[in-house]
Parts: structure tokens; C-alpha cells; sequence
């Protein structure tokens, strides 16, 4: 115990002292004052999970921020160096387990580059109605942990209660309502079930009226704008230098988004559009994910009404061996780019699987956009960037 | 002595003014316990209301399980919190410790000796009144900077920092709103004098035959309207809950605090709520009376708006029975619906109870029933007041985010206290009307008149 003390104590220390917060700096704001070092989380409230931030605080005034990461390592890198590729796939929903879809698509899709083989038609288009879904899915558990950690409790209850609409068709179609495994190499394994077209065309006509109900409490509430606009600002140079994707990318003003740019499954037959912030701040980063909402919707719609007959599993051999290389793909998660680099030594596993995870890119702009605000900014900040900590530690 | 000691007992019910002005001691202890053990009450049924409101706004069901409809949910979570391990941190100031949450609740119950629910139902009438209140009640802060400091604790201390500087900037246009109300006791036709008294406010608001809310509209409105968003501040309720801001401070100044002693904090931050509630209903909105007391003063009026109480509580009672019948038949639920059903008929009992005494007490005579009649219509409507508040209170944490603490302050300094000191000078420029208008007249004419001469 003690040993463990002695080693674990001095790493800590260095850690510290090599940080970006300068802990040991004597520099002090006002005649006899001290700045106060505050632990925010792994255990709190409105940390998502298990993120600890170590805030450097003056008075209520944030001096600056660090991140400590990894409560929730699971390994999941290492894990796939020793599954084959079938095997593997179920991990990934762990991830991300608020969009264990795209996750699952994500993967899917690298592997099937990997072994060159093309999902047939219909297989597409059920990934995209289930990827959007989920899309929706993730944005209404981010928008009621943002307003609840911004104080406003109520919008989280009615999100959850419109989620589970989805989390229903989720359940029909694969028996799972989170982690939900639905795609496999190739395709999807499972067929519709019967009455899968008319649920999700239920759900479009149900879901319009309940996103204007959200945006009733929110979009032009004075103390909601009051608390967004303006706050965890980051422009478009500092998104990109950071690696910033997604909704948080969008929302500083640059049209990204990999649907668009570099088209997989089917998106390329889809019509929408990207919804652009221009402020950069969490009121911008809102209102595009409220949007994308809405663009999701017309996706779904357009996919259900196109959907093909056909197979939807293409041919995979039984055994996945794919041949020695190495390949990158990245999809569009809800919470940015989701990318996958697998390296194949030929054998039946992964030689080496890297996931490059939205959340734990987004996390490292957490410091430039609260420096300088106040200790309810990192709050409001943390929750605008929709990180999910599975996804973050893996 | 025993002779004695009923007669002094008896003395008093035919008194007109409170206890405290008759210097009955025994009956001011009674009135004391009376409040005590009301406000008590109100605190239990103000949990299970704000649990089961704020549950329906956010379309769940709130307790469900302990007794029927969740009832008892407060009784239980009592028993509860008495029985939990008492901590006092390690590295606290366990005297202080001890001591803050003491402060806050005896800060939180003393402003009730002032609040009138009645002309004569109310511990005691000073003659500072509404200064005592002030005082009082801002010494309620004081147990939340104790609380936060004694914790030795970081986020207990910064709810600490934020709650006092929250508060003291609150009391200002709080203050000057008060004061605002004050002046208009003494700004009236029939030649009273202004006071400070709290039963006199209510009075002077009788005489003048209009609530101060409508006086000299808008100022008394928005006197009103800057109180009502400062007591808000004043008590840490949604949507200025930054010193036990949730999310931001995990439970900001009570974070060390457990079992019975977090729960005195509970008790006072609801009775505190319950008491800026009552000063406003106080101020502003009548007090005791019952709506429309100069218009409709005619007896069979008096004797309608007499069966009101009775008629609430009937109506309670109609809900409970209906909430028995609608139970599931399976005997699984056999104990609750018997639970509900008697619940029920007692709330059934006491409305009859009321309309008994509405209609043996009617008619202006001196009878004990009738004095009895009028006390029971005097706290009821003020209660009745005071409940719509503790509704917005709900209403509020439903519906709002949380103000930051920089805003928080912006808006206390920048917003509030420049238009209630605006608010205070127009209602004191208000009498002069007459004449400002007569000087500004006069200047205009000498302005004129020295145009025209240069002319």
C-alpha cells in the first residue's frame, strides 16, 4: 500500500507540476490573495460522468482548466488486438453508448473497406434510418443534460420521454435499446420487422411539434440566452488547430461535416442541408444541433420513403481475414467525426485498432473556451461540448 | 390560582388586539406554538406539493409509493433523515458547524412574531414591525455563511461567498420597495398617519380601500414585482439557486451536511419561503382580507365569502375521494385506498367542521362562534395568498435556468435597485403632484415670457 503511495504521490505531483495550470506559481492576483484549486468531479454532478476537472479558480473567475481522464479506461483498443473482427464489433457501442449506432456503423463500414466489400442497397438504407434515429436520440439526452446542468430541470424530462419513442423502434428492430449491436460486416443482420416503416413514420410526424416544444422553453428564454451567448466561445482557426469536429466545429462557422464532405453509406442520395453557427458560442452550438435535429428528420424521411427491397447482408466469408494493410474511415457520429484506423496483419484479428473519438478531441478545446469565464461557464461548457466519458477513456 | 389561571385564560378571547399588545403571556406562548407547529406543517405539505408538482410539470408522477399518492412521503423521508448518522467532518469547526444551520432556522421562524394572519391573529404587533422583519430575516444569511465556512470545504465555501453577496445585494431593493409600500400607508385622503406596524399596513390598505398593489398604478406594481423577484433571491430558490446551485457546487453550502442537520437547513429555507411570502401578501396584497371588502360589504356577502373555507376544504375532500375511487381495485392497493378514504373524510369533516362555524358565527354579533368565524376567514384568505406564492415558487424551478453569479448581480444592482429607488422617489413625488405640476407651469411661462422679451 504504502509503495503504491510512494510511486502513485510523485507522479501526481510531476503530472501537476508539468501542467498548464502552473500550480506552483506564486503569482497572486490581489494583495493577499490566494487562488483556490478546485477538483471538479470524477464525482459530480454535472460532469457527465466520471471527468475530472482541476479548475484553478480566482474567486469565481477561471484561471485555468485541466482535464483528468481515464476513470473510465476500459481498454478497449487493446481489447481488439485479441477479438476477431466479428467479435469485436459488440465493443464499440460501449464507447459511445448514448450513439452505439454510429459507433457500430463506424466500425462496420472500416472493415468492410478493409475487405473491400460494399453493403448492398437496402442494408444502407436501414443504416441510415437507425443512424439518424440515433443522432436524434443523442442530441435529446445532450440537450436535457445541458439545460438540467444549466438549471433548467424540465427539459430533460420531456427529452427522455420523446427518446423513448426511438429506443423503442430500437428495441423492435434488434432486442436492444442502448447498446444495440445492430449492424454486422456487411450489412445489417436483421430485416425489418413488420410495421418498422410505419413506426418510423410515426415517429416523423410525432417528433416535429415535440423539438418546437423544447425550443418554447429554451430558444428564446432570457435567462437561457443569457447563460449561452457569449459563453465557451472558440473560433474557427482554434476549432480547426484543436481538431474540433462536429456540431461544435459547425457552430464556430465552418461547413463540415463528413455526410457532406466525404459521403458514406448512402448520404450522397439525401438532400439536407448544415446547419452553421456563426459566434462559436454554446447558444450557436444549441441552436445547430437543434437544427441538425430537424435535417435528421428530413433524412429519415426521405429514406424511409426510398427504401429498397433486396438483400442486406452482402457476401462476407465466415471467417474475416482481411488482407495485411492498414485503413482509415471516419463517419459522422452526433457528436463529430468518428473515425476508425485498423491495421491488418492478415490474421483474423485487428493487428492494431485505433478509434479516434469526437468527445475526447472536443474535451481538449474545454480550456480555451472557459479561460477567463466563470466556474458556472465550465459547467454550461462541458455540457455543450456532449462529451460522453465511455467515449473519452474507452 | 387555578380560578385565576382560566380567567386570565378567558380574558383574552374577547380581546380585539394580539397577544402581545394585551401583554398576555400565555396566550402570545399559545399563538407562538400555534405558528410553530402551522408553519411546520405548511413545510411538510409545501415538500409533498412541490414534489408532486414540479413532478406533473415534468410529466412524471412524483411519489407514488409511500401511502397513497405519495402522502406520506415526507413523513417518511423524516424518520429518514432523523435516523441517519449524524457527521460532523473531520476537519470542520464542529462548534460553528453545529451552530450555522440553528442560526438560519431561528432567523426563518422569528419573523413570524411580526406576520399579522389576522388583526388580532399574530403574536405580537411592534410598532417597527416591518424594520424587525428586515433585520430578522437577513440575519438568515448568516447561517448559510457559517454553514459554508464551518465546512472547510470548497464548494460549501464558494456557495457561502455567492449566497451572502447574493443576498445583501437582494436586501437593498427589497428594502427599498419595503419602504416604498411604507410611504403609501401614510400617503392617503383621510389624514392617518404612515406606520410601520404590519397589522397597521393591512389596515391602512382597509381605510384607503384599495390594495397597495393597485395603489398609484403602476408604483405599487412594480414596487410589488421587484419584491417578489428579490425575495425570490432572498430565499436561494430557482432561478437564483447559485449557493446550492446542483450542478455547478454539487449542493453548494450545505455539501457537508447530512441527516437532521441538512434537513433544519430544508426547514428553514422553506419557512423562510413561506415567510417573505407573507410579507408580501402583507404589503401588498391585503393580508388577511378577503377579496373585496369595501365593495361587497353587504352581510349575505360577508356570509358568502364566510363559507369559503369550508367549500376549499370540501373541494380537497372531493379530490381525495375521487383519487379513492380511481385507485386499482386489486387488494394489493386495499391499505391505500382505506388510507385515501379516510384522509378523505377527514378533510370531509373539517369542511363540514367550517361551514358549521360559517354559518353559526354569521351575523356581526360578538358571540364566541362569530369570533371564531372571523379568525378562521382572516387566515384563510391570508394563507390562501400566501399559497398562490409558494405555487410560483414551483412554478419558477419548473420553468427557469439558473441565473450566473456575475448576471445575478448585475441584475440586483443595475436593473432592480435603480427602479425600485426610482419607484420609491415617484410614489414620495406622487402628493405633490399639485404642485409640480403648478411649478412646472411656472416655469414654462417664465421661460416664455423671457422669450418673448429678448424678442
Amino acid at each position: 500500500m504504502n509503495d503504491l503511495k510512494d510511486k502513485a504521490l510523485p507522479n501526481l505531483v510531476q503530472n501537476l507540476a508539468t501542467s498548464n495550470l502552473d500550480l506552483d506559481a506564486p503569482d497572486k492576483p490581489y494583495l493577499d490573495s490566494n487562488e483556490l484549486i478546485i477538483n471538479m468531479g470524477p464525482q459530480h454532478p454535472a460532469t457527465h460522468g466520471v471527468l475530472r476537472v482541476i479548475l484553478k479558480l480566482d474567486g469565481e473567475k477561471v484561471l485555468g482548466t485541466e482535464c483528468v481522464i481515464g476513470y473510465l479506461h476500459r481498454g478497449v483498443e487493446k481489447i481488439a488486438e485479441n477479438r476477431t473482427y466479428t467479435m469485436f464489433n459488440p465493443y464499440v457501442d460501449r464507447m459511445d453508448y448514448v450513439a452505439a449506432v454510429s459507433n457500430g456503423l463506424g466500425y462496420c463500414q472500416a472493415v468492410e473497406k478493409l475487405l473491400n466489400v460494399e453493403a448492398p442497397p437496402r442494408a444502407n438504407y436501414i443504416r441510415v434510418i437507425l443512424t439518424e434515429l440515433n443522432r436524434i436520440a443523442s442530441h435529446q439526452l445532450w440537450l436535457g443534460t445541458h439545460a438540467l446542468d444549466i438549471g433548467a430541470m424540465t427539459p430533460l424530462f420531456y427529452t427522455f420521454r420523446d427518446r423513448e419513442e426511438i429506443l423503442k423502434i430500437f428495441e423492435k428492430y434488434c432486442g436492444a435499446r442502448l447498446t444495440t449491436h445492430a449492424f454486422r460486416i456487411g450489412g445489417c443482420q436483421y430485416e425489418t420487422y413488420a410495421g418498422f416503416e410505419k413506426d418510423v413514420k410515426n415517429f416523423l410526424a410525432f417528433f416535429p411539434p415535440k423539438i418546437d416544444e423544447y425550443e418554447t422553453l429554451l430558444t428564446s428564454n432570457r435567462i437561457w440566452l443569457e447563460r449561452t451567448k457569449n459563453v465557451g466561445v472558440i473560433s474557427a482557426k482554434d476549432a480547426i488547430a484543436l481538431g474540433v469536429t462536429g456540431p461544435v466545429l459547425r457552430a464556430s462557422g465552418v461547413k463540415w461535416d463528413i455526410r457532406k464532405a466525404l459521403p458514406y453509406a448512402n448520404y450522397a442520395d439525401f438532400d439536407f442541408e448544415i446547419p452553421v453557427g456563426e459566434n462559436g458560442d454554446t447558444y450557436d452550438r444549441y441552436l445547430v444541433r437543434m437544427i441538425e435535429m430537424r435535417q435528421s428528420l428530413r433524412i429519415i424521411e426521405q429514406a424511409v420513403n426510398g427504401i429498397p427491397e433486396g438483400p442486406i447482408m452482402a457476401k462476407v466469408p465466415k471467417v474475416i481475414k482481411p488482407a495485411p494493410g492498414e485503413i482509415y474511415h471516419s463517419i459522422e457520429a452526433p457528436k463529430g467525426e468518428l473515425g476508425y484506423f485498423i491495421v491488418s496483419d492478415g490474421s483474423t484479428q485487428p493487428y492494431r485498432l485505433r478509434v479516434r473519438p469526437p468527445s475526447f478531441v472536443n474535451l481538449q478545446a474545454l480550456d480555451i473556451m472557459v479561460r477567463g469565464m466563470l466556474v458556472a461557464d465550465v459547467v454550461a461548457v462541458i455540457g455543450t461540448l456532449d462529451i460522453v466519458l465511455g467515449e473519452v477513456d474507452r | 390560582m387555578l380560578h385565576e389561571m382560566i380567567q386570565t385564560f378567558m380574558s383574552y378571547l374577547g380581546q380585539t388586539v394580539t397577544p402581545g399588545q394585551a401583554g398576555n403571556q400565555l396566550w402570545a406562548l399559545i399563538y407562538v406554538l400555534i405558528i410553530f407547529a402551522g408553519v411546520s406543517v405548511a413545510v411538510i405539505c409545501m415538500n409533498w406539493i412541490e414534489r408532486k408538482a414540479l413532478a406533473h410539470f415534468q410529466i412524471r408522477l412524483g411519489p407514488m409509493r409511500v401511502g397513497p399518492h405519495g402522502l406520506l412521503q415526507p413523513f417518511a423521508d423524516a424518520l429518514k433523515l432523523m435516523l441517519k448518522e449524524d457527521i460532523i467532518p473531520a476537519e470542520a469547526d464542529a462548534a460553528v458547524f453545529w451552530v450555522a444551520p440553528l442560526i438560519g432556522l431561528i432567523a426563518a421562524f422569528t419573523v413570524y412574531t411580526v406576520i399579522p394572519f389576522g388583526p388580532s391573529q399574530a403574536v405580537s404587533d411592534m410598532n417597527i414591525g416591518i424594520l424587525f422583519m428586515l433585520g430578522v430575516s437577513s440575519l438568515g444569511v448568516l447561517g448559510i455563511v457559517t454553514a459554508g465556512w464551518a465546512s472547510n470545504s470548497h464548494y460549501p465555501l464558494m456557495g457561502a461567498l455567492r449566497s451572502s453577496a447574493q443576498m445583501v445585494s437582494y436586501e437593498v431593493a427589497m428594502g427599498l420597495a419595503i419602504v416604498s409600500a411604507i410611504l403609501m400607508t401614510s400617503l392617503n385622503s383621510n389624514g392617518a398617519d404612515g406606520t410601520l406596524s404590519m397589522i397597521g399596513i393591512v389596515q391602512a390598505q382597509q381605510q384607503q380601500g384599495i390594495w397597495f398593489l393597485f395603489k398609484f398604478f403602476p408604483l405599487g406594481l412594480i414596487a410589488f414585482v421587484i419584491f417578489a423577484i428579490a425575495m425570490v433571491a432572498e430565499t436561494n430558490r430557482s432561478p437564483f439557486d447559485l449557493a446550492e446551485a446542483e450542478s455547478e457546487l454539487t449542493a453548494g453550502f450545505h455539501t457537508e451536511y447530512s441527516g437532521l442537520r441538512w434537513s433544519l437547513f430544508m426547514l428553514a429555507e422553506y419557512a423562510a419561503m413561506i415567510a417573505v411570502s407573507s410579507i408580501a401578501v402583507t404589503l401588498w396584497l391585503g393580508g388577511w382580507m378577503r377579496p373585496f371588502p369595501n365593495v361587497l360589504h353587504a352581510p349575505v356577502w360577508e356570509f358568502i365569502f364566510s363559507l369559503f373555507p369550508g367549500l376549499t376544504f370540501g373541494a380537497l375532500a372531493a379530490i381525495a375521494f375521487l383519487g379513492t375511487a380511481r385507485m386499482p381495485s386489486h387488494s394489493f392497493f386495499r391499505i391505500q385506498r382505506v388510507g385515501l378514504g379516510i384522509f378523505a373524510a377527514l378533510l370531509g369533516l373539517l369542511a363540514l367542521l367550517l361551514l358549521l362555524i360559517a354559518v353559526a358565527g354569521r351575523g356581526n354579533d360578538a358571540s364566541l362562534a362569530a369570533r371564531f368565524r372571523e379568525g378562521i376567514d382572516y387566515v384563510y384568505w391570508f394563507v390562501l395568498k400566501v399559497a398562490v406564492f409558494m405555487y410560483l415558487f414551483i412554478w419558477y424551478r419548473a420553468t427557469w435556468p439558473r441565473y450566473r453569479f456575475d448576471q445575478l448581480m448585475r441584475v440586483g444592482w443595475k436593473v432592480l435597485l435603480p427602479i425600485s429607488l426610482g419607484v420609491l422617489i415617484l410614489t414620495a413625488m406622487v402628493p405633490l403632484r399639485r404642485e409640480l405640476w403648478e411649478l412646472f407651469i411656472q416655469i414654462l411661462t417664465a421661460i416664455w415670457e423671457t422669450i418673448r422679451r429678448i424678442l
